[in-house]
């Protein structure tokens, strides 16, 4: 049972990019199936930023340890989502033309902040197997915890997108803001009670 | 080919003021009252208006070659089902499909335009008097979105400028302001607590720009009525701006002596302005103006093409912003 878990997360992570592709293949994508197709793939992205975020308080809560196992593979899958929404973007806004991304990063800060949130996770993938955690040793946590700067930059990639209605890009905000205040209160909490723990050593 | 026409409705039958008032509260009360109060609803509904809801085809005279320069395009149209599922009409939701989906809980029978301020004779305009009482004709115009895609259009309708001189506007009438139409509990867009749109959505024209032949008052796109999604029963198309200057489902339409805020401009001033001229020079602070996507467009190719300035209608209208800073009243 453990051990189906991970090969079935896998499938599900799919299962966004195959029903995309099939409704595009299909002709159910719109009169502009292009845009579509990045502005979905880029919000499973966000989604799976949020699932792997996920995954820490998940295991708090609950106390389920083996939780943990998914995570590297949830975080890759945003990465992967991420990458797909990127191309895209290259492929049907930019026709692949370097100075025209290069025109878009320096003049729009929406685009600015998603493709440095994507810069940031780009060596979080790269080092996320065994080997590098292990060679890494305590910098790599201090690397990963990159991931934050990512949620904020992706929070405020989708709300300097809104046009008139916040509504759906205050809903992810949110969501990030309380992954991240999570954080922050388990971070003050350790750092209180090892000072606590200095006092009453002395 | 030229098809007959009535003449134009004389002012006598332009309902006034009062009595277009009367007949709203009267048919208020009667969508109060239940079986008794549909029936009688049924009896008031006009002869024009059922004829749009039936998705008859309206007598107009078709675009062709022929017609004047910047009535009509030789470009590949966009396809009716794509026209009818790809919009932006915000009173039903920001997504583009979401005025297809919602957009037929609004009513547009009964249904009249309200024209008054600066007019000698301020009046309202019931949907059967435009439908019977304007030359229909037919134009071809390509629509550019400040998003930056585009789409050609065969819509169907009247210059703006023929409805205006009917309620003959006074000298103190520089501006043209639109009303879309306010109805919280059928647009779901409207009663979202996120939106920064302060409804009813307003726009606006100046007088020289309302009245050039090119501004038409639209009832229908090809050959059809209106669909509701883009703007039922009747709507603005203003082909050398950004589309969300041609404004939808048009409820009351004033003449003014000072320019009109607009509701983009107030929510977002340094990215909006009055004019909204389609412009490749000037870039949005999101959007580059610079190209734009012609849809249909398919996975593999986007099919992208260069923006024209006035959205190539510059021999029909440039002369009306001469001596104008154009990156400064953008």
């Amino acid at each position: 049972m453990q051990r189906a878990v991970k090969p079935l997360l896998f499938l599900v992570c799919l299962l966004p990019l195959a029903s995309l592709v099939w409704a595009a293949v299909n002709y159910q994508l719109g009169p502009d199936p292009g845009e579509k197709l990045m502005l979905e793939i880029g919000a499973w992205a966000a989604r799976l930023l949020i699932a792997t975020l996920l995954v820490s308080p998940l295991r708090t809560w609950s106390g389920w340890v083996s939780l943990l196992r998914l995570r590297r593979m949830l975080g890759l899958f945003c990465f992967f989502y991420a990458s797909v929404h990127l191309s895209l973007f290259a492929h049907f806004y930019l026709g692949w033309v370097a100075e025209r991304l290069l025109e878009e990063i320096v003049e729009r800060p929406y685009i600015s902040a998603g493709f440095t949130a994507w810069l940031i996770m780009l060596p979080l993938a790269l080092t996320s197997n065994r080997a590098m955690q292990r060679r890494l040793r305590r910098n790599w946590q201090r690397l990963h915890r990159g991931v934050y700067a990512a949620a904020v930059l992706v929070s405020l990639h989708i709300l300097w997108q809104v046009r008139s209605d916040f509504g759906e890009a205050l809903v992810y905000a949110l969501i990030f803001a309380l992954l991240l205040a999570w954080r922050l209160m388990r971070y003050r909490k350790k750092q209180s009670s090892a000072s606590n723990a200095k006092l009453l050593d002395a | 080919m030229r098809t007959p026409f009535k003449s134009g409705i004389p002012s006598s039958e332009i309902t006034s003021e009062s009595a277009w008032l009367k007949r709203r509260q009267l048919m208020t009360a009667v969508a109060g009252g239940a079986l008794v109060g549909s029936a009688l609803a049924s009896a008031l509904v006009s002869p024009g208006a059922s004829a749009l809801a039936a998705g008859q085809s309206l007598r107009h005279r078709p675009a062709t070659a022929n017609s004047p320069a910047g009535f009509y395009t030789t470009e590949s149209l966009t396809p009716y089902e794509d026209v009818k599922r790809y919009n932006n009409f915000y009173e039903f939701g920001t997504d583009k499909g979401d005025p297809a989906r919602h957009a037929h809980k609004m009513s547009i029978d009964p249904w009249s335009v309200r024209v008054d301020g600066a007019v000698d004779k301020p009046g309202v305009l019931n949907l059967e008097d435009i439908l019977t009482g304007f030359d229909l004709e037919e134009r071809v115009y390509r629509l550019r979105c400040v998003e930056a895609w585009s789409m050609v259009v065969p819509w169907m309708g009247f210059p703006l400028s023929d409805l205006l001189k009917r309620f003959q506007p006074t000298s103190k009438a520089k501006y043209v302001q639109f009303y879309t139409l306010l109805d919280r509990e059928h647009m779901r867009g409207q009663r979202s607590f996120t939106s920064s749109i302060d409804w009813p959505y307003v726009e606006g024209l100046r007088m020289d720009e309302a009245m050039n032949p090119l501004t038409l008052m639209a009832v229908g796109l090809y050959g059809k009525p209106m669909p509701n999604q883009n703007g039922a029963p009747i709507r603005l198309v203003v082909p050398w701006k950004y589309g969300f200057k041609s404004i939808k489902s048009i409820f009351r339409i004033r003449l003014t002596q000072r320019r009109p805020k607009t509701s983009w401009e107030l929510i977002a001033p340094q990215e909006y302005g009055f004019y909204a001229n389609v412009n490749p020079q000037v870039d949005h602070p999101r959007w580059s103006q610079k190209t734009e996507r012609r849809l249909p467009s398919t996975l593999f190719s986007p099919n992208r093409r260069d923006t024209l300035m006035f959205n190539g209608y510059g021999e029909q209208v440039a002369h009306l912003y001469k001596g104008m800073d154009l990156t400064r009243d953008y």
